[in-house]
Order: structure tokens, then C-alpha cells, then sequence
């Protein structure tokens, strides 16, 4: 049973870590291109240093470091009169008040709350890619386009997000749409931030089970139940292709590319 | 023991355990003999930064062994599968597009996974197959065709791009087949796949960390960066020391690989006018 | 008299510290008999069972967590649950990092399983989960180590001949053993590891106190015992 709610975690982790990772990406990419030193250092230095990572280990030390992360600041606004240290030799030890959740929450809050780890560490190191993807895409758009904005008299914020921001997209999309296709593939290193996604149960419900301590005892059986879930992602990134294709089909109606002009010769 | 010790104990341990004799060009004839290896042991108490970064180091050399000859040895399958997709034979633009899909559709993990578990039981039928379940030949098999899916869709996206103009005064020129597809189409299509391919090359050195975490085991403990990584990580119970070094590499890596590429880059785009020229540096830009 | 003396003190400490406090106990779930999640994926075994045993006598209220062996201690000492009951035996380089109770099973030892039982170690490939105690074993004794990243990959290995023997826990063995026909024990066996304790944060000194001493009750009464040998997961204590 267990084993299919897990297909349901995974596809509730892409529907929610797409648009935040997305969210991550815009606000990465706007910075790379701000006029002020600092924000253009920082949105250019998270690009660079996670896509540089492999996503693998990143998940394996970030989402502990994420957590004492958000216990730590939780800790010194709820109880800033703690006497005692936070870091005691390899411990990490913040008041009870602090904890998150707390101590004594019920087992589906932790799980609740090692779920939302994960979606904000897929984010983070997606949302440098679509950073990259984004940042690219700002400057695809024509040149002209923004000189005609501020001929027009727009603000600098006016011009961007009235005339860059819209006509960004379709640069974008192919990109995104690569990205997407990623991480439909990086969801089987769910299990290793602990939540427990199919890959998980697969190991789990086809390993060798002894009659000892089962009704259903059987050999080992993961064969089959990884090619299950090959056959579901094959049909997961199909469905995605298909639908990524008739977004790009709306969104270059009327656009000045390539694409764009075949659509305008078919429809003549 | 001073940090040069270790790294002379533990730099190629990754690749050795134990020392070996070697002898160039035979035995009875030496003209060049050297003893070549590692310490067998791996640290067992009091971890030093400078062990962490040597064995983890160390085992680097397996990611650019996978990711460089996966690479290298995919370039000319993804191209022959970019054509047979775009090929106006049924049959192999039906074949090639199966391979892409069946490669970019599943997961990497589930890939290792899968072929380890067919290479064990080829091994069965035939000896031919026993080296296929070590991980030196088996994953960079299977890296080898995912990378070749990857680029193949990248390099038919290009196909698809160039400029038609160009095709036409090939044609007007009066190349056709071979000399076209040499002088014309393939330059021009590795000039617009390139920024996409730098990306495909990132991934695939990235995913080489998966290899002996999924799948294919680790012999005598010689493995990759990761492996190491995980080792200390497990012995010093501290995350945060070495996958940060974990990280620091292979954004080093990452560097090397954007450089290279770069270069490349460069020369594939050397005839074009200066404006256009700086437009397409724009990656390099980012290292600063 | 002493019984009584240790449960009352128990209780009263207790009843003091954790009143409202859940304690969270952390495990792998997947390594019989000792802990493993049955077929309605809930934790079961003879750590389960000690566990709310303890828990009960201790007065206090617990609940199970599975994570994953790798980052079993990581996860403990960021505090994520508050102990780790996961057939992990006592060794110097854990007892640095956290703290332990006393040890709850004797020390047991370890075995080898192969397709025959004439296989030649010295020259053989064996084979034990990545970072166990029994892989820096081989790799001591200089034999052809191959690590696997889960245990029933090293019994697999085995059976299709990747490794000529697997070096592992007797008890966790003796169940693998008899879902296949083909495997036979060998007759030597190594002492590698202390007993199997409950790991705990070093600054958690009182819980520890709390589970030390209800662990001592239950081997003051024979119940500790008589788990051990319904499971049959170690030898007794004498």
C-alpha cells in the first residue's frame, strides 16, 4: 500500500519544487544581472557554486545543515536567555521550544517537515540551473525591445517586468523544459533525504523476505520492481514531452523566431 | 607524518591497493623499473583534513575516467543517432528515438541498477561477460549510452536549427552528400549544440558520483570521490567535513570542464564576426 | 529489593524530565531479526519489542522512526530523534561520537556464509556491506574485499558467485541462510565488536541514565533474556 502513495509523494514533490525552484531561478537570475555589485556577486556565485556540485552530494549534507540551519534561528528568536552552549563537542543541542517540529508533535508533522527539506533542497540546487537557464534567456530577448520600452518612457522595473518578463519565456522554455526532464530524473535521491519515495519501498518491499517474519515470503524481486519503475518514468517524461510540446506550440503563436514563422506559413 | 606522506601513501589509492613492481619493457631486461601503488590500509582513527582531501582526491580520478571516456566514446554514437533520427528511413528514426527515449526517459540510478543486475546474470551464460560486472567496464558502459542519448537529442535540436540559407548555398555551390555533410552541416551543428553540450558534459560528470553508490560495489575499497567521501563521513560521523571537499573538487571540475570546453568553443565559432564572437563567451563570463 | 529500589528511581526521574516528552526512537528497519518493518510497514522485531518494553518500564512515551544506516548517527546527534536502536555494536570510534547504554545483547559473533564449505578465504574474493565493522575486517587481513552498498546485496553476490563468501552478523546469517538451500556456514567464526547498546547524544545523560536502568531491570528479571532468545538474535547473558 505504502508502495503507491509513494508514486503519489513523488509527483506531489515535482508539482510543488517546479514553480518554487522556479521561484529560486528568477530570483537568482535577477540578481546575476543587477546593477548593484553585491546582489550581481551573490545571484552569480549560487549559479556557479551549486550547479557545480553534484546533486547528489549536496543532498547527502544539506538538508542536516538545513535544518540545525532554521533550529539555529529559531533557537535565538525563542529563547535568547540560553545559558547553555548550542554546539557541545559533536552535539547539537538548541532549547526544546525550538525544535522543529517540536519534540512532542505527532509523527506526521516530522514527516511533513522532512518532506518540505527536501522540496526546499531540490529547489535550491534546481533553481541554479534554472537560474542559468533564465539568465540566458533576459538576454535573448532583443535588444531593440527594451530600447523601444525606454523610448516609450518606461522605468528600468517598468521595462522589465512589462516587456522582458513576458517575452523571456519563450527563449526559456526549451531550457526549462530540459530541466524539467531532470529533475523528473533526480526524484529516485528522494530516499536519500530521507523521505521514503518508491525507490525506497522498491528496495524494501522486493528485497529476499524469510518466512520468518512475513506471510508472503519471496526471492529477491527488486529486478522486477525496479523495471516498474523504469516503465513509469518512461511514461511520466512521454506524457511530459507531449505537454511540454504544446506549451511551446502556444507560446511561440506570434513570436518572432524561426518556430514562430513556420506556425505563421502552416496557418496561410 | 607530514601531509606529503600521506599523499604519497594514499594519492593513487583509489586505483591500487598495495604496492606493485613494475618492470619496462620486461622483466629480464628492465630499462626502467619502478615500484608503483598504495597503502593498502585505509586510515583507521585520528582523520586528518590532509587524508580527506588526498583519498577523496584520489578517488576523483575515477570520476574523470568514467566521465572522459563516456564522453569521448558517446560523441560519435550521439551523432550517429542525432542522424538516424532525423533520417528519412522509418526504421532507424524509429530505432534511434526508442534508444533516446528509453535513455533520457529513465532515471540514471535505475539504469545502474538494472544493468548490473543483467550483467550478473550474462555472466552466467557466458564468461565473455565477467568483466562487465566490474564497475571500470560495466558503468561506463551504461554511462556511455546515457550520455549518448543526452547529446543525441541535443545535437538533433541543432540539426533541426540550421539555418536553411546555409544548406542552400551548399547545394548552390554544388556539395552534396559526404563533402556537404563534412564542410556544412556537421560544423554548423556542432556550433549550435555546443553551449547545450557544455551542460550535457557538466551532468555526466556529475552523475559519474553515481556509479558505486547504486549497483556496482566497490573492490578492495577502491572507488570514486564519492565513495571516500562517504567512508569518512561514516568513520568521522561529521557530514559537513568532506562532502564540502566532495563539492569543492568537482566545482573545480566544473571550472576545468567550462574552460575546455570554452576553448573549443572558441575555435568552433573562430570565423565568426568579432560581436557575435563575445555573445557566445558568455559562460566563461561566469567564473570570475 | 533491589528491583524495586531501581524502578522506583526510575520512575521518579522519569516523571520529572519527559512528563510531556515524546521520545523518538530511531532505527533502520531493514535488518532481521533485529529490526525490519513487517507487512503492514511498521517497525517489528526484537528491537521493537524491546524498545516499548523499556519504554513502558521507563514510563515514558515513545514512538519509531526508520533512517537509513549511513546517516543513522548524523541524524542523532542533529537531533532528529533521540536514540538510535538499531543493532549497532558498541566500538570506540562510535563511543567518541555519541554515548551508549550498556549493552543489551553479549557479544556476538561474526560468520561467513558460502556456496561451499571448503572456500579458501585467503585467496577468495569476500564480500560485507559497505562500512561495517566486517568490511574493515577483510580489509585488515589483507583478503579481497568487495563492498556492497545494502546487506542483501553481499547474500546475492554470493549466490551468483561475484564473492566466494560474505562476512556478516551469525543471527542476520542464520536468516538468510534459509531462504536458500544453496548456502552453507562456515565453521570459523570472528569476534569483531562489543555488544549491541542503544546509542544516545552525549549530552543526553539523564535519558541515558533512564534506559541503562531499565535495560538493568529487564536483565535483573530474566525477561531480557527470554526476548533474546524468542527472536534469537544473540546468545544470552549468563
Amino acid at each position: 500500500m505504502a508502495f503507491y502513495w509513494s508514486f503519489g509523494t513523488v509527483l506531489v514533490l515535482l508539482a510543488i519544487t517546479a514553480p518554487v525552484a522556479l521561484a529560486f531561478g528568477f530570483a537568482g537570475a535577477s540578481a546575476a544581472r543587477s546593477r548593484l555589485l553585491p546582489l550581481r556577486w551573490l545571484g552569480k556565485g549560487y549559479i556557479m557554486v551549486v550547479r557545480g556540485v553534484p546533486d547528489i552530494a549536496f543532498f547527502l549534507f544539506f538538508v542536516i545543515a538545513l535544518d540545525q540551519g532554521f533550529e539555529y534561528l529559531r533557537h535565538l528568536a525563542i529563547c535568547p536567555d540560553w545559558d547553555q552552549p548550542v554546539r557541545r563537542g559533536n552535539d547539537f543541542v538548541v532549547c526544546p521550544q525550538a525544535k522543529l517540529p517540536l519534540g512532542n508533535a505527532p509523527q506526521v508533522w516530522h514527516e511533513i517537515y522532512g518532506f518540505f527539506l527536501a522540496v526546499l533542497t531540490f529547489a535550491i540546487v534546481f533553481g541554479a540551473f534554472a537560474a542559468n537557464v533564465l539568465f540566458g534567456a533576459m538576454r535573448a530577448v532583443p535588444r531593440a525591445q527594451m530600447e523601444t520600452a525606454e523610448a516609450f518612457g518606461m522605468s528600468q522595473r517598468q521595462a522589465f517586468w512589462r516587456v522582458l518578463v513576458p517575452q523571456m519565456w519563450v527563449y526559456a522554455l526549451p531550457g526549462l523544459s530540459n530541466l524539467w526532464m531532470v529533475l523528473i530524473k533526480a526524484t529516485p535521491l528522494l530516499f536519500l533525504l530521507g523521505v521514503k519515495d518508491i525507490v525506497y519501498w522498491a528496495r524494501e518491499l522486493g528485497g529476499t523476505k524469510t518466512p520468518q517474519f512475513t506471510d508472503y515470503p519471496h526471492g529477491d524481486w527488486r529486478m522486477w520492481y525496479f523495471l516498474a519503475l523504469l516503465v513509469f518514468y518512461l511514461a511520466f517524461t512521454r506524457l511530459s514531452e507531449i505537454v511540454l510540446a504544446r506549451i511551446m506550440a502556444r507560446l511561440t503563436h506570434g513570436q518572432a523566431t524561426a518556430a514562430g514563422e513556420a506556425q505563421r506559413k502552416a496557418a496561410a | 607524518m607530514s601531509c606529503l606522506d600521506t599523499i604519497a601513501d594514499y594519492g593513487l589509492r583509489s586505483m591500487f591497493s598495495g604496492y606493485h613492481q613494475v618492470h619496462l619493457p620486461s622483466a629480464d631486461r628492465p630499462w626502467l623499473s619502478f615500484t608503483i601503488g598504495a597503502e593498502r590500509l585505509l586510515p583507521r582513527s585520528d582523520f586528518t583534513l590532509c587524508q580527506q582531501f588526498t583519498l577523496i582526491g584520489s578517488g576523483l580520478i575515477w570520476n574523470i575516467y568514467f566521465g572522459l571516456l563516456a564522453l569521448l566514446s558517446g560523441f560519435f554514437l550521439a551523432l550517429s543517432l542525432a542522424l538516424g533520427k532525423a533520417s528519412r528511413i522509418w526504421a532507424l528514426r524509429k530505432v534511434s528515438g526508442g534508444f533516446i527515449l528509453l535513455f533520457r526517459g529513465s532515471p540514471l540510478f535505475i539504469q545502474f541498477f538494472l544493468a548490473y543486475f543483467l550483467f550478473r546474470n550474462l555472466k552466467g551464460v557466458a564468461p565473455v561477460f565477467d568483466p562487465f560486472t566490474s564497475a571500470w567496464l560495466g558503468a561506463l558502459i551504461v554511462l556511455f549510452l546515457n550520455t549518448a542519448a543526452y547529446s543525441a537529442e541535443i545535437f538533433h535540436g541543432a540539426l533541426q536549427s540550421i539555418p536553411k540559407g546555409d544548406l542552400e548555398a551548399a547545394d548552390a555551390y554544388g556539395l552534396s552528400g559526404w563533402s556537404k555533410f563534412r564542410r556544412v552541416t556537421f560544423p554548423t551543428m556542432l556550433r549550435l549544440a555546443w553551449p547545450a553540450y557544455i551542460n550535457e558534459a557538466i551532468f555526466l560528470f556529475h552523475a559519474t558520483t553515481l556509479v558505486y553508490f547504486s549497483g556496482f560495489p566497490a573492490w578492495q575499497q577502491k572507488g570514486d570521490a564519492l565513495y571516500y567521501a562517504n567512508f569518512f563521513a561514516d568513520k568521522t560521523f561529521n557530514p559537513f567535513v568532506p562532502y564540502p571537499i566532495l563539492a569543492g573538487y568537482f566545482i573545480l571540475l566544473t571550472l576545468a570542464i567550462i574552460g575546455l570546453m570554452g576553448l573549443i568553443n572558441r575555435r568552433l565559432n573562430r570565423h565568426l564576426p568579432r560581436a557575435a564572437r563575445a555573445r557566445l563567451r558568455l559562460r566563461p563570463n561566469l567564473i570570475r | 529489593m533491589k528491583l524495586i529500589l531501581t524502578t522506583a528511581a526510575l520512575a521518579l526521574s522519569a516523571g520529572m524530565a519527559f512528563a510531556q516528552d515524546v521520545v523518538r526512537m530511531g532505527t533502520e528497519g531493514a535488518y532481521p531479526p533485529w529490526n525490519f518493518l513487517n507487512d503492514a510497514g511498521e517497525v517489528d522485531g526484537f528491537e521493537r519489542e524491546l524498545g516499548d518494553e523499556l519504554c513502558a518500564r521507563a514510563e515514558l512515551t515513545c514512538e519509531w522512526v526508520t533512517n537509513d544506516w549511513d546517516s543513522i548517527i548524523p541524524n542523532l546527534v542533529s537531533g532528529n530523534y533521540d536514540t538510535i536502536i538499531a543493532g549497532m555494536s558498541i566500538t570506540d570510534d562510535r563511543d567518541e561520537v555519541i554515548d551508549f547504554t550498556q549493552e543489551y545483547t553479549p557479544p556476538d559473533p561474526s560468520s561467513y556464509l558460502a556456496l561451499s564449505a571448503d572456500v579458501d578465504l585467503d585467496g577468495g574474493v569476500v564480500t560485507a556491506q559497505t562500512g561495517t565493522i566486517q568490511a574493515s575486517f577483510i580489509a585488515e587481513q589483507g583478503w579481497t574485499l568487495v563492498e556492497f552498498a545494502t546487506p542483501e546485496e553481499t547474500i546475492a553476490a554470493v549466490i551468483n558467485g561475484e564473492a566466494d563468501a560474505v562476512l556478516a552478523d551469525k543471527s542476520f546469517l542464520v536468516g538468510a541462510m534459509e531462504g536458500n538451500a544453496d548456502l552453507v556456514m562456515l565453521e570459523r567464526e570472528e569476534m569483531i565488536g562489543g555488544g549491541v547498546g542503544m546509542g544516545l547524544r552525549e549530552s543526553d545523560t539523564e535519558l541515558r541514565d533512564t534506559f541503562d536502568a531499565a535495560i538493568q531491570s529487564m536483565k535483573d528479571d530474566g525477561s531480557l533474556n527470554e526476548l533474546i532468545l524468542k527472536w534469537d538474535v544473540a546468545s544470552t547473558f549468563e
